[in-house]
């Protein structure tokens, strides 16, 4: 568990006092350090203070939605954002996804699920040792960074690691399925949603047109693939 | 002959004009029959008078001759007889033709004729009462003038007269042609089928387009009719004076007026409704959610609490998760009941989803066999809803049935597929099985223990959300049968009754 302490801030945006609270102490108790905020103006402030690993977000805030939150943190980093939503209405989690939302995770939840979902995006590639080089597409791991011919390109963790997974095995065709297990760490139904929003983000930054992908190719009914740009 | 039949059936315009033509046909038959035979038989009965009227001059003329004193004598009889039978055929183109038979009391009556005509000349009706009888008789008949020519009608009028002399009877039959009259009955009958051969005609087209002008407004009443059915509550029929048509127009209008208010006040009421199911849940889902965490929280400590304490941290637990299976169920069936419940539909195999959940349920020490699973069995649905109800199944038989044995089995026909989920269990008796969809029914009033008493009402809904169904078979001590049914794609059709399995179930 070397990485616990190399990633271990989490930072709670939850306007309910109790809920807060208490997320507070399950977490405390997994080891990790946490910070609470319980309106979306002091979103930004406490992000830039505390710098945490990853941001459990309450959909619902006074004051800011969640999304104007996303889209704030967004504009300044690719921090790992889970949201916590008490609807499981899809508008809500698709335009959340979109806002840039890595994940999400519906009211009323467990704490093992709740652990485990902040563990999975804790969790880097961080055994990926060297450097990998597909065409013109370099990852760097240990910088965390990707150039595509060497320019660098923006991606979050998890747009670095959904492409890390494909990149690594080059024309193997993954299913939806097995990318959320592989990147999201779900073990079974997780939503597949997750995994065409951010494949659609991923490829606006990589491709030249994400319309007509050459990096990753839809694989008409089972999911996608990487292939070697000519 | 089946479009005919359709054509029949579907438009009132055929009917009408069809009936019409069939109704005048027959009627102005009838009437111009009727007229036909009065004039002929006023015709033919002007001619017999004048006909009779010149028999009996020509018979008082002939029974003068008769009376001469010349005549006296069987052969001045004979001689007077021929002059006046000669004095007839010298005459061509005369009045009439004359027949002299007699003396009638002999066995071999020698018959004188004008012309020569055949002995059935003379009707054997008339014969026999002018023989009888004195006085005039007539009787028309069919006489052929030579035995090249067609025969034609002719009015045979026939008397008799004594011999002063000899004392012998002599009838004198005369036959008048009834040439003319047949020209005029002729006249007569070419008209009459003219006139009503026109009169049909006629008849059909004023009722085709009188009927066009009814059919008319109808039609386009009906196409607005439709279009407001299929959910334009906007249209409205046009504004048509007082007459009858533009009185069911308004009547129409103030209905449509009437349910679109309806309508849209409904609709109102479901996204209220909507609204607060939603904000209920959201509002019940945080407190929720922090009380679960904290019962997660105790529920690990427990071993370091007192035995009563860690019982009830156990029981917190346990009912807390029941809870929240229950306030789940409820917010999915209050957003059915709202209509407010949406299918997120994609393709999905229900063999592969069969396999899937085979492998559950044998992890329950359950037999488990899928028939049907030999090709996929694809349908555009809501996979989340269909695994749905699939685990309802399953934890309904697990938990009711007592079954070791379970069956999956899939039919599919061009556009449903049935997914039947079969038990060999206690089975259900036939006032539970009316029952099992019922919210918060169970099979046992005593067991309340685990499930929500929701779940098949949740499937039912599920599925009636796909335009499929789910119906329940079943036999007491023979197993019960779930039959999912559902169309190829979804559609929101009509209500399950009509949408019958693929197959006949096992437990009907």
């Amino acid at each position: 568990m070397t990485y616990r302490s190399k990633y271990d801030k989490v930072l709670i945006v939850d306007d309910d006092r109790a809920l807060g609270e208490m997320l507070s102490l399950v977490l405390d108790g997994e080891g990790w350090t946490t910070r609470v905020v319980r309106t979306g103006d002091q979103v930004l402030p406490a992000f830039l203070d505390f710098k945490p690993d990853v941001v459990l977000l309450d959909w619902m805030l006074p004051g800011m939605d969640g999304v104007s939150v996303c889209r704030q943190i967004r504009s300044t980093s690719g921090v790992p954002i889970i949201m916590l939503t008490a609807r499981s209405d899809t508008r809500d989690i698709v335009t959340g996804l979109e806002a840039g939302a890595d994940d999400y995770i519906t009211k009323p939840f467990k704490n093992v699920e709740l652990i485990a979902r902040i563990r999975a995006r804790l969790r880097r590639t961080d055994h990926l040792e060297e450097a990998l080089e597909f065409g013109d597409i370099v990852l760097d791991p240990v910088g965390h960074s990707v150039t595509r011919a060497g320019q660098p390109l923006e991606l979050t963790p998890l747009e670095f690691d959904l492409l890390a997974c494909l990149l690594r095995s080059p024309h193997e065709a993954f299913t939806r399925e097995k990318l959320l297990e592989r990147v999201w760490g779900y073990h079974h139904h997780g939503d597949t949603r997750l995994v065409n929003v951010h494949m659609a983000r991923l490829r606006s930054k990589i491709e030249d047109d994400a319309d007509n992908p050459s990096v990753i190719r839809t694989v008409r009914g089972i999911g996608y693939q990487a292939v070697i740009p000519d | 002959m089946r479009r005919l039949a359709r054509l029949w059936r579907r438009s009132i315009q055929v009917r009408v004009v069809v009936s019409t033509v069939a109704l005048a046909t027959v009627f102005i038959t009838a009437t111009t029959w009727a007229v036909a035979v009065d004039v002929i038989e006023s015709v033919d009965s002007s001619r017999r008078t004048a006909a009779i009227q010149q028999t009996r001059l020509a018979l008082a003329e002939g029974q003068s001759e008769l009376n001469d004193p010349r005549a006296v004598g069987s052969t001045a009889e004979g001689r007077v007889l021929q002059e006046m039978v000669d004095s007839v055929s010298n005459v061509p183109g005369g009045p009439y033709d004359l027949i002299v038979e007699g003396p009638l009391n002999r066995k071999d009556v020698p018959i004188r004729t004008s012309v020569p005509l055949s002995a059935d000349a003379v009707p054997t009706a008339l014969r026999r009462t002018v023989t009888s009888r004195s006085g005039t008789f007539s009787r028309i008949n069919s006489v052929a003038r030579s035995t090249s020519s067609k025969p034609s009608r002719v009015l045979v009028v026939g008397g008799r007269l004594q011999a002063p002399g000899t004392g012998n009877w002599y009838a004198f039959y005369y036959l008048f042609s009834l040439a003319e009259q047949d020209r005029i009955i002729a006249l007569v009958r070419q008209a009459g089928f003219l006139g009503g051969f026109a009169s049909v005609f006629m008849m059909s087209a004023i009722s085709f387009i009188v009927s066009r002008q009814v059919i008319r407004p109808v039609r386009a009443a009906r196409r607005i009719a439709e279009q407001y059915a299929q959910g334009d509550l906007s249209q409205r029929m046009p504004p048509r004076g007082d007459d009858d048509i533009g009185r069911l127009n308004e009547s129409f209008n103030v209905m449509a007026t009437n349910l679109q208010g309806q309508i849209t006040r409904l609709e109102q009421l479901a996204v209220l409704q909507q609204r607060f199911v939603s904000d209920v849940s959201h509002e019940l889902r945080t407190p929720l959610t922090t009380v679960q965490m904290a019962g997660g929280l105790l529920y690990e400590a427990r071993d370091r609490f007192d035995p009563a304490t860690a019982r009830s941290a156990e029981l917190l637990k346990t009912e807390l998760d029941r809870f929240e299976l229950l306030l789940i169920d409820l917010m999915d069936l209050s957003r059915f009941d709202a209509g407010a419940a949406r299918l997120e539909v994609e393709q999905v195999d229900l063999v592969e989803v069969a396999t899937e959940f085979a492998a559950d349920v044998a992890l329950a020490n359950v037999e488990v066999s899928i028939i049907g699973a030999d090709k996929p069995a694809i349908v555009e649905a809501d996979r989340r809803r269909v695994e749905r109800i699939l685990r309802n199944l399953v934890t309904n038989a697990a938990k009711y049935s007592q079954a070791s044995r379970v069956e999956f089995e899939i039919d599919q026909l061009n556009d449903r597929v049935s997914f039947v989920f079969r038990d060999f269990g206690i089975g259900l008796n036939p006032s539970d099985a009316e029952h099992v969809f019922d919210r918060f029914w169970r099979a046992d009033q005593a067991r309340t223990e685990g499930g929500t008493g929701l779940g098949l009402a949740i499937s039912r809904e599920d599925a009636l959300l796909h335009g499929g169904s789910l119906r329940v078979y079943s036999r007491v001590g023979e197993g019960t049968e779930f039959v999912l049914t559902l169309p190829r794609r979804p559609f929101a059709g009509p209500d399950e009754g009509d949408f019958r399995p693929a197959l006949k179930p096992m437990f009907a």
